[in-house]
């Protein structure tokens, strides 16, 4: 797993619950002393290992846990860049939603070596979509309804989302799009960053 | 070309597909220009004007009449509005027909990420066909990912330099360093009835070495006196660069005086031998004063250091090229007396 996906994990961590949390999770998951470091590669295992320490740790079930880690992927300030990137997607969560199968190559057209997981969404018809996501490490789903309802805020939009089960290596996200203009949402300018 | 000759789209379908585009009369004057265009201009009212009142034509050369700019159709213009001169577009022109004037698409080229955030243009105002936006998408992606990697750089040379800070080898000779030489001192101190020597060594010459042949040559002569230092004493005795040219020696279960002159006596004689530097040949020789544990009832690696540089600098103020035994007479006439190098 790329170090750019643990260092969120890491970051997620250490943000929300604290250092003293985040050293119990780092030695309970047997990681390195420094924690994870964003530009190397580390073994899927230990992503894998880390979640459940942290579940352990923190006294929380997997999945409720990935669905804050995705809620702080696109609500942390530390993250804004993150947030940024993804708006990029589209101008309504209509077009973004659109814009997910492109998702993984986008990514790695910043980070060539960077795996983020396989999205495939489905139109099923006017408001209904279901995302389907593939991804070595079980639970991606959780991540994504998290990051998903962030980002439906974030544009403003009233979507519904749920799982929708999974198999075969693929897990199901459904969505309801029920208004693309329900509330201002967060600003986003194209050329607002400063660099 | 080959197929339909001419075919009409409508105002509201030409501004989706080239959002940029600028069109112009047989009278040289704007006809119509895309939203995005508009945008960028500001408050400056493009449509009615005289082409060349907003158009600033660069490349490939200058031109001043539809006859001009139109003999340049199919090739890359560079140009820019009047009003927005520090905004650069790329462009293309191509002639109307019926000698109807001209059509002008533009893109945003190099200056697109001033062009965005100065005109705070939006998704929309991009073609969907537009890879503007993609490329403002990876500038911001490389620049989170620079981000990331200056804090792994800053990482690595703080760890850098915590791990030389607790290096115990001078990275040059692989000798012992000042540090390794402190603690090995601070034990045997420590010991009961400690009995050792602890000599200081420092080249003489040297400097000339290093003024007249560099410092290649002056590395050449600290590397190849560490190897004589090392092969001189025992196993179990330490050898250190304490300094650019000074070295100290520990010899362990030593209290004999002679010992210790008889060692220096070789040392010396050894390194006076000259070696050769790309076929120069390096001259040096060196000093030495020493001291034995057992002459205190409690030693320190303080007062050891210290009257062994005493020693030291009597052998330097005799001649140098000696060593000299650390002895309390010693003590007395160093009182202003000034230390040679």
């Amino acid at each position: 797993m790329h170090g750019l996906v643990n260092r969120a994990l890491q970051g997620f961590l250490t943000d929300t619950y604290g250092k003293a949390i985040w050293n119990e999770v780092r030695s309970q998951a047997g990681l390195p002393f420094d924690g994870f470091e964003s530009m190397l590669y580390y073994e899927d295992r230990l992503t894998g290992d880390t979640i459940d320490a942290a579940a352990a740790v923190l006294h929380r079930d997997n999945l409720s846990l990935l669905e804050d880690l995705g809620t702080y992927l696109v609500t942390h300030p530390n993250l804004e860049p993150l947030r940024r990137l993804l708006r990029f997607g589209g101008d309504t969560f209509y077009d973004f939603l659109q814009s997910l199968d492109d998702l993984a190559g986008r990514a790695r057209l910043a980070v060539p070596d960077l795996e983020l997981p396989d999205l495939h969404i489905c139109h099923l018809h006017r408001n209904s979509f279901v995302l389907e996501v593939t991804w070595p490490v079980p639970g991606v789903s959780a991540v994504l309804l998290g990051a998903l309802r962030a980002l439906a805020d974030d544009y403003g939009a009233l979507a519904i989302l749920e799982f929708d089960g999974s198999g075969g290596g693929i897990e199901r996200i459904k969505i309801e799009l029920l208004d693309m203009a329900h509330a201002s949402g967060r600003q986003f300018s194209l050329g607002a960053v400063s660099m | 070309m080959t197929g339909v000759a001419t075919f009409a789209l409508e105002g509201g379908a030409l501004d989706v597909l080239m959002p940029m585009h600028l069109w112009f009369g047989a009278d040289e004057r704007v006809v119509g220009v895309g939203p995005t265009l508009a945008k960028i201009a500001g408050d400056e009212q493009l449509v009615g004007q005289p082409l060349f009142d907003i158009i600033d034509l660069r490349r490939p050369q200058a031109a001043q009449s539809a006859e001009a700019i139109l003999a340049l159709a199919g090739t890359r213009l560079r140009l820019a509005l009047f009003c927005r001169s520090d905004l650069p577009f790329r462009g293309v022109v191509v002639p109307m027909p019926g000698d109807q004037g001209g059509f002008i698409n533009l893109s945003l080229g190099v200056s697109f990420a001033r062009a965005v955030a100065d005109c705070d243009l939006t998704l929309n105002d991009f073609s969907p066909c537009d890879q503007t936006i993609d490329l403002l998408y990876l500038r911001e992606a490389n620049a989170a990912i620079a981000h990331e990697s200056r804090n792994l750089t800053a990482r690595l040379q703080s760890a850098r330099q915590n791990a030389e800070a607790q290096a115990l080898t001078d990275a040059l000779t692989g000798l012992q360093n000042r540090r390794a030489m402190d603690a090995t001192l601070k034990d045997l101190t420590e010991e009961p009835m400690a009995r050792f020597g602890l000599m200081h060594l420092d080249l003489d010459f040297f400097k000339e070495v290093n003024d007249t042949l560099g410092h290649a040559a002056g590395d050449h002569v600290l590397t190849h006196v560490a190897g004589i230092l090392r092969e001189e004493v025992r196993k179990g005795d330490v050898v250190a660069r304490v300094g650019g040219d000074e070295f100290v020696l520990l010899f362990r279960d030593c209290d004999d005086p002679e010992l210790l002159q008889s060692i220096a006596n070789r040392l010396i004689a050894r390194l006076e031998e000259p070696t050769t530097f790309d076929g120069q040949s390096c001259r040096i020789s060196a000093s030495a004063g020493s001291v034995l544990a057992s002459r205190y009832e409690v030693p320190s690696p303080d007062q050891m250091l210290n009257d062994a540089d005493i020693a030291l600098y009597a052998s330097k103020n005799r001649g140098r090229a000696q060593h000299t035994y650390f002895d309390d007479e010693l003590l007395a006439p160093a009182i202003g007396t000034a230390r040679p190098n």
